[in-house]
């Protein structure tokens, strides 16, 4: 088995999506990346998405922190299950968000850490790049992973690939 | 098929070593070192310590931005005998909660530059941080080392996995 493995791709058609979902997720790797290129559907800048594990948004929580380019750097703890950034349908045309999400040991028997970086970039006053510190506090193996706009749906071209890690 | 990303060597934290050592990876162009990791420090938090090559003198510096959930922070080093990654888990965080590390390495095996790291630190119910790390040292890397800080050893469970990267 290859050490870094494609396991599933979505393409986001012309009628969008709700959420994007990678379901029946093996045990076979040791850790999981998802690469997103994301915009939604909401007539704003920037927005974000939200996870799911194993169908759940139960468990989460959060230490983010962000910064616009302007004003103050921020950190924040909610939404509990926030993963990052995604740009919205008032951004630069064209423009999509770029996020990876890491997740270690999903298959194993701890609570499920994961480590995002994301940014939205548009050339405009407003976007963001976000480094997530999220936690699922549950010690089942992740079977399923959803990825939810905070509104709206998921814009056509809008990208996520699932991939597998495995150790030495 | 050339292979590009590669598993080269994992540990598993199964007695109470207080340090990691990995010296065996030539042949690539940058390394990936993904860690779940925990340690035995009475509280709720670790500090990773990253040496190469076993130097322990003032040859380090780094840069952090991080966030708590309320406030962001930068914050600078020099001078320093390694590298400080903050905060992993530590003994009093909730059980079976590890912290994802992931340090990238490009280009280490010269003999011509300085050695830079970018590393990820999160810890969910604490902070999470963004750093770049340099290393005052042109040589070529040829061990890493990982040392529990605060405590004496790293919990059982942890895991440290180091992987390389090809350049055709």
């Amino acid at each position: 088995m290859a050490t870094y493995e494609k396991i599933a791709t979505a393409t986001v058609g012309s009628g969008g999506a709700s959420s994007i979902d990678f379901n029946t997720i093996l045990a076979n790797w040791t850790d999981l990346q998802i690469l997103l290129s994301a915009r939604y559907s909401t007539v704003t800048l920037t927005g974000y998405c939200t996870a799911a594990f194993n169908g759940s948004t139960s468990g989460f929580s959060i230490r983010g922190l962000y910064g616009s380019g302007s004003g103050t750097p921020g950190s924040f703890t909610t939404p509990s299950n926030f993963v990052g950034e995604i740009v919205g349908d008032n951004a630069s045309p064209s423009t999509f968000s770029n996020l990876s999400m890491y997740i270690p040991n999903y298959a194993g028997s701890t609570n499920k850490s994961y480590s995002v970086d994301s940014v939205g970039e548009n050339n405009g006053t407003t976007a963001q790049a976000t480094f997530t510190a999220g936690i699922w506090a549950n010690t089942a193996a992740i079977t399923s992973i959803s990825l939810t706009p905070n509104s709206g749906n998921f814009m056509q071209y809008t990208t996520a690939t699932l991939y597998g890690i495995k150790k030495a | 098929m050339t292979v590009t990303y590669e598993a080269i060597q994992s540990y598993t934290i199964t007695g109470s070593p207080n340090t990691v050592t990995f010296n065996s990876f030539s042949g690539y162009t940058d390394l990936v070192l993904v860690a779940n990791a925990r340690g035995n420090y009475a509280d709720a938090l670790g500090i990773m310590r990253i040496r190469f090559n076993g130097d322990s003198s003032s040859n380090y510096s780094m840069t952090q931005l991080y966030g708590n959930g309320s406030t962001a922070t930068s914050a600078r080093v020099s001078n320093q005998s390694s590298f400080g990654l903050e905060y992993t888990s530590g003994n009093s965080d909730t059980a079976n909660v590890f912290s994802p590390v992931i340090i990238n390495i490009q280009n280490y095996s010269n003999s011509t530059t300085n050695k830079t790291l970018l590393a990820r630190t999160n810890n969910a119910g604490v902070r999470t941080v963004a750093q770049v790390g340099l290393w005052r040292s042109t040589s070529a890397i040829t061990s890493i080392t990982i040392e529990e800080v605060l405590g004496t050893n790293w919990a059982v469970g942890s895991t440290f996995s180091l992987y390389g990267i090809k350049a055709e």
